[in-house]
């Protein structure tokens, strides 16, 4: 077993040191993230009403398209220069390995976007009593998104304009993420208790957490056959 | 480096990998058919054949990355593919690809892979003695540092082949090992090639060139792959398991 938590670890570690190696497009899905809330508060004007009320859903869509951006090199970059045979073929369980990349991938892309997300809301006009739901809710939903895109990423493996069709599976999969976030984050807001939407996101996280890697483990033996 | 210097550690005759009327299918075509062979402890195999014979593909079922259309393999005697986990523990793939990734160094590249690798019984070495051994069997000792983008295609070639050092693995399947090779690279792969099989590994390798194997067995896919296109298997190659 410890052999086999090893060999994760050194997955997570390999993964995050090429994201940092890579520094200009690991940022870019941050900045793509800050850009976009600032363009909504530049496109719905500097009314403090009016932003406050959008607040929620602009910090949420927009760090569901970041995420977005970075999946479709998730496994890609694995599959195209065979590293994806060396995993599969290291004695690991794929399902572990999945699970290894999804973890890593949350580290890159997910991560940071909780920790910029509180500066975007700030600039949103979010009201005060909003933020500690909105944080929770983000560490509950980005590690959703990574493997419900993981699974994406998995599907669409040597398909060609795969970095189109990952957006078209798995967005529609993550509007009940969308639901809960923005729902816990509004009814803080208002003075509402944030828990039972929050507790429906930590239930769609524990059942996401054993099967989005059976559904990725298949997909990656199907690519690497 | 003689093979008879080292005692076999497995029993001498027995057929450690055998293969039984193997058939593969990549899409709707069969590539090849009714393909046996025995390899035994301290055995080579050499794959040859007209492009798109199976050479490749044949290494990808042998590794279990791909299931056999028909047919066996087996390990010991027992079914190899059952438990496709603990198969992968005893084998090395090299494909045609390097899996190299520019951005590490040659270094970090192999003490990725030897962290990697789940091993049940412990290394006998610490990790970063077996890479630079792996790498100096290679003469790649010097680049350890640089990082992968640097490195020449024939020494990307090396530093893929060098995995095969970083832990004691029973069966090696390389295909086109020498590929972008100079004469000096293919002669260190023949040492340690040499090496493996002393010590009772077993090699499946495809090549074009002439490998440095001294008495390996020659598997010729174009007949297997002939009989495939005549249609002697065509009907039904998922119901032909059982001649």
């Amino acid at each position: 077993m410890s052999a086999a938590l090893r060999a994760c670890r050194a997955l997570i570690a390999r993964d995050v040191r090429l994201a940092l190696r890579h520094g200009a497009e690991t940022l870019a899905a941050l900045l793509f993230f800050i850009l976009v809330a600032t363009l909504f508060a530049f496109g719905v004007g500097p009314g403090p009403e009016t932003l406050a009320r959008i607040a929620a859903g602009v910090v949420f869509v927009t760090a569901l398209l970041s995420a977005m951006l970075s999946l479709d090199r998730l496994f890609a970059a694995d599959f195209e220069d065979g590293t994806l045979e060396q995993l599969l073929l290291s004695g690991l369980a794929a399902e572990l390995l999945a699970l290894a990349k999804i973890a890593a991938h949350w580290l890159i892309a997910g991560l940071p976007v909780v920790l910029v997300a509180p500066l975007m809301a700030v600039m949103l006009q979010l009201p005060g009593p909003a933020y500690p739901a909105m944080i929770a809710a983000l560490l509950l939903a980005t590690p959703l998104l990574s493997l419900l895109g993981g699974v994406g990423a998995a599907l669409t493996l040597g398909a060609r304009r795969g970095g189109i069709l990952v957006p078209l599976l798995v967005l529609p999969l993550a509007v009940p993420v969308l639901i809960f976030a923005v729902g816990a984050t509004e009814a803080a807001a208002m003075g509402l208790s944030p828990r039972p939407h929050l507790l429906f996101l930590a239930a769609m996280l524990v059942a996401a957490l054993p099967l989005a890697p059976v559904a990725i483990a298949a997909s990656l033996r199907a690519a690497a056959e | 480096m003689p093979a008879s210097a080292v005692p076999d550690a497995h029993i001498p005759d027995a057929p450690l990998l055998e293969a039984r009327d193997l058939a593969c299918r990549r899409g709707d075509r069969l590539v090849f058919a009714g393909l046996s062979f025995r390899l035994g402890a301290g055995g080579a195999l050499l794959l040859v054949g007209p492009n798109g014979a199976g050479k490749s593909s044949l290494l990808r079922l042998l590794a279990g990355l791909t299931p056999p259309a028909a047919g066996a393999l087996l390990w010991d005697g027992a079914e190899a593919l059952a438990d496709r986990a603990a198969h992968a523990r005893r084998l090395a793939f090299i494909g045609h690809l390097d899996a190299l990734k520019p951005a590490l160094t040659a270094a970090e590249t192999l003490a990725f892979d030897a962290a990697l690798h789940v091993h049940d019984d412990g290394p006998t070495q610490p990790p970063a003695k077996r890479v630079l051994a792996a790498l100096a069997a290679f003469r790649l000792d010097h680049l350890a540092e640089l990082p992968v983008r640097l490195l020449s295609a024939g020494q990307k070639r090396r530093l893929a082949l060098a995995r095969l050092l970083l832990r004691p693995l029973p069966l090696w399947l390389l295909d086109e090992p020498t590929i972008a090779l100079d004469a000096q690279a293919i002669e260190d792969l023949g040492a340690v090639l040499a090496a493996h099989r002393a010590r009772g590994g077993m090699v499946v390798a495809s090549s074009h060139v002439a490998l440095p194997f001294a008495d390996a067995e020659r598997l010729d896919l174009g007949e297997a792959a002939a009989l495939a296109a005549a249609g002697h298997w065509a009907e039904d190659p998922l119901g032909a398991d059982t001649p």
